[in-house]
């Protein structure tokens, strides 16, 4: 098994720490795994995207070019790397955001309402964790615990107040996919 | 020991601390600056000393000072900096003290670009400053293999009284991936009893002078024949490689660090159609594995360099095939890394 | 018998390199002296400059290193903070301390880094063959500037005591002569205390020395002390221009 997921969107969405949440569960479940991101002059509200790779056999390349899965979040992105999906690849975009339709036909497609779904929990900044619940649900890769172990561990003691609306989030994700 | 996800450039950092590292010196330049940023959390608390200094002229300089003084020390940049950083590397080769320099190489020349690149492999290989001397340099191609080869440059650097170079690329300093940490306590590894080191005469043996001016030609010349005794010595024991497929292979790529990763999935893509391809994959740049490519040019058809640039390693590679196979190249330049799918494509024309 | 006068013991029995006449020797004396007042000979680690001074690391009796041109302080700086309680000097010209070793120095006051600097300022680049240096006075012959220093090509020489005097990590910065007696008895009181300062972790340190360089001045001995006297210290006013014991001057 080897998977590309390519996640990207603008500064600000979560889009890097989506990544290095799929890396971490990945390597407490023992697999193979490698997060690269993409760099450039620091910018806040710029692109941001970044490539993770989850495998089981040691992981060749560390760029995502061809993603198996992409998680788009902006418009922006959309049309910049829809093309670039494997054939028969996914596709999860943010249709909160993304007021247009993927044209891809030789690959699946899901839309995810992340932000309107973060603000009817209550908090519009999970919405990268509804992404990421709805793309565990579809793909199956890690067990929903291991996401939110990750996460835990990289909010720190300080921030165990939030792990409820994320656990939400990452619930209310997977709903609306299946 | 537990497995941590660390960025290639922080992984480094914490490798250097825990090899006995405990001054550095650097100068902020994308895409090594989380190395300097961790120091400068890490350092105090370990007791250690990190400074930001004026310029990489004078980073590399109090290197010198602190490694004269026998401490543990390192420095890092890119390019650009790497490039100001040569006089002092020189003075350094030449004093024959001890340091850990890291490079994540960007697209150059000149300012060029802050993208992944193996642009600096001359500079690396051959020296880089002024004089007759060559540099270990020790090319990780994984988060993990980065903290085994930190540590392995002091622990050669020490041994050999020479500076010794890591030289990754903008990927390796900027990705994550699983690491683990030597775990043999912080303050453990003191530097080694350093008795050419200036830190105070007491009369007891001779003076300690740290230098590399000798002007009488015939005097500078018998140090000149010392270092490249210690330079043959080097190569001798120190040259490093990791070879995958190349017993049946008709094809052997040739690539180092990151590069090489890539190179590995064009492979796995190119077995699967079944390509005989392989791998030789030189982890010391400098001494070169020029060894097992002889080998591998008595079965192979022709080989495969791969790089981010315009043809460097090519070069060694030649001269260790010595014109009896092909030696192809492929390689983008400037920050632009070559596809799977490019190396592949490449593979199918040189097979 | 009684000894009444003994080389210092911080001084090797090395016979100088420097030209008859040049007051490097007398420079030399003065460090050494201070360093055996404070008993630090054991614990001083030095740093030799590029310049006339290249050889210093034979001269001293202590542990000594060289360093590249300019990058003095830097080195000093790398050993200072690997070793906090030693004692560090550098002795640097004005090529290498003026010119292209400007960061450096400037950089080294600024972080008050608790190291000693010997300035010796001869307004001439010497073991190069009498070049102009950062120093050398307006209308001054030398090797590159053969009409004299112009102003409008070359701008005034820089003073660098009052400059490093104005840097808050400073605690000392002074300028003396050692062209007569009753100057090499001040001079001598001045680098003791700069050594003083690192020692009581004042700060950065400073003394710049107007020395003569009578080969490449194009003079005898005794007229390049004079012309110390009566060109060079109009120009480069002597004093103290920062004691952080006793606040400004």
């Amino acid at each position: 098994m080897e998977k590309r997921i390519l996640i990207a969107g603008f500064g600000g969405q979560g889009v890097l720490l989506m990544g290095q949440l799929l890396s971490k569960a990945g390597m407490h479940e023992n697999m193979q795994v490698c997060w690269m991101p993409s760099y450039g002059p620091e910018m806040r509200g710029g692109e941001a995207n970044c490539g993770v790779v989850l495998a089981d056999e040691p992981i060749g390349s560390p760029l995502v070019t061809e993603p198996d899965v992409a998680i788009l979040m902006n418009r922006p992105s959309l049309d910049k790397f829809e093309p670039s999906i494997a054939p028969g690849g996914t596709l999860l975009y943010n249709s909160s955001l993304i007021d247009a339709e993927p044209s891809r036909t030789d690959i699946k497609v899901y839309d995810v309402p992340c932000n309107d779904i973060a603000v009817k929990i209550g908090n519009a900044r999970v919405a990268n964790m509804v992404m990421l619940g709805a793309f565990n649900a579809l793909t199956e890769l890690l067990p929903a615990e291991s996401l939110l172990e990750a996460l835990r561990e990289t909010l720190g003691s300080g921030k165990e107040h939030l792990i409820p609306v994320n656990q939400q989030a990452l619930a209310a994700g997977a709903e609306s996919v299946v | 020991m537990a497995k941590l996800l660390m960025k290639g450039n922080e992984a480094i950092a914490e490798a250097a601390i825990r090899a006995g590292c405990r001054c550095f010196f650097g100068y902020p330049i994308t895409p090594q600056n989380q190395i300097p940023e961790y120091m400068s959390k890490r350092m105090p608390q370990v007791g250690g000393t990190f400074l930001q200094a004026e310029s990489e002229v004078s980073a590399i300089n109090m290197v010198y000072g602190a490694s004269g003084a026998g401490a543990r020390v390192m420095t890092s940049s890119s390019g650009p900096g790497v490039s100001l950083k040569q006089e002092g590397i020189s003075y350094l080769a030449g004093a024959q003290l001890p340091c850990v320099i890291v490079n994540i190489m960007r697209g150059g020349p000149g300012l060029g670009s802050i993208q992944p690149s193996q642009g600096d492999y001359y500079q690396a290989t051959r020296g880089g400053g002024h004089g007759d001397y060559r540099l270990p340099v020790l090319a990780p191609s994984s988060v993990g293999e980065a903290v085994e080869l930190t540590r392995k440059a002091f622990d050669l650097a020490d041994k050999y009284r020479t500076p010794v170079i890591v030289l990754g690329d903008g990927m390796i300093g900027q990705m994550m991936e699983p690491v683990e940490l030597p775990d043999d306590g912080e303050s453990a590894r003191e530097p080694e009893s350093k008795p050419w080191a200036a830190r105070g005469w007491d009369g007891s043996s001779p003076r300690a002078i740290i230098n590399s001016l000798y002007i009488d030609p015939s005097v500078l010349e018998q140090h000149n024949l010392a270092l490249q005794r210690k330079f043959a010595e080097i190569e001798k024991a120190e040259t490093s490689f990791a070879s995958e497929r190349v017993e049946d292979a008709d094809l052997v790529i040739a690539a180092y660090g990151t590069m090489a990763r890539i190179a590995r999935s064009a492979i796995r893509m190119a077995r699967a159609e079944g390509l005989k391809v392989g791998m030789i994959r030189p982890v010391t740049l400098w001494p070169f594995p020029s060894e097992p490519f002889a080998q591998a040019a008595r079965t192979a058809k022709a080989f495969l360099t791969v790089e981010m640039s315009a043809g460097q390693m090519v070069d060694d590679v030649r001269l260790a095939v010595a014109g009896r196979k092909p030696v192809h190249f492929y390689g983008r330049t400037g920050g632009m890394v070559p596809t799977v799918r490019d190396v592949l494509s490449r593979i199918k024309e040189a097979v | 018998m009684a000894v009444v006068f003994e080389k210092s013991r911080s001084l090797t029995d090395e016979i100088l390199t420097y030209c008859p006449g040049c007051t490097h020797g007398i420079i030399h004396r003065l460090v050494a002296e201070a360093i055996d007042d404070l008993g630090a000979q054991s614990s001083t680690i030095g740093v030799a400059p590029v310049g006339c001074a290249v050889f210093a690391y034979n001269f001293f009796a202590v542990d000594m290193m060289q360093a590249a041109h300019g990058r003095a302080p830097a080195v000093a700086t790398g050993i200072k903070r690997a070793l906090p309680d030693r004692i560090v000097f550098t002795y640097q010209g004005d090529g290498d301390l003026a010119s292209i070793g400007m960061a450096e120095i400037m950089h080294a006051a600024a972080r008050g880094e608790k190291i000693t600097t010997i300035f010796v300022n001869n307004a001439i680049y010497g073991m190069t063959g009498g070049q102009m240096a950062p120093t050398t006075l307006v209308g001054q012959v030398t090797t590159t500037s053969p009409y004299g220093r112009k102003e409008e090509l070359c701008g005034k020489p820089i003073r660098m005591s009052e400059i490093i005097a104005q840097m808050d990590g400073t605690a000392y910065a002074a300028r003396v002569s050692v062209h007569d007696p009753r100057h090499v008895m001040e001079a001598k009181k001045a680098i003791r205390r700069a050594f003083e300062a690192q020692r009581g972790g004042e700060g950065f340190a400073m003394v710049e020395v107007l020395s003569t360089c009578p080969t490449n001045w194009g003079m005898t001995p005794i007229e390049a002390l004079k012309w110390v006297a009566t060109d060079m210290i109009p120009y480069y006013p002597l004093g103290v221009y920062k004691d952080s014991s006793k606040g400004a001057a």
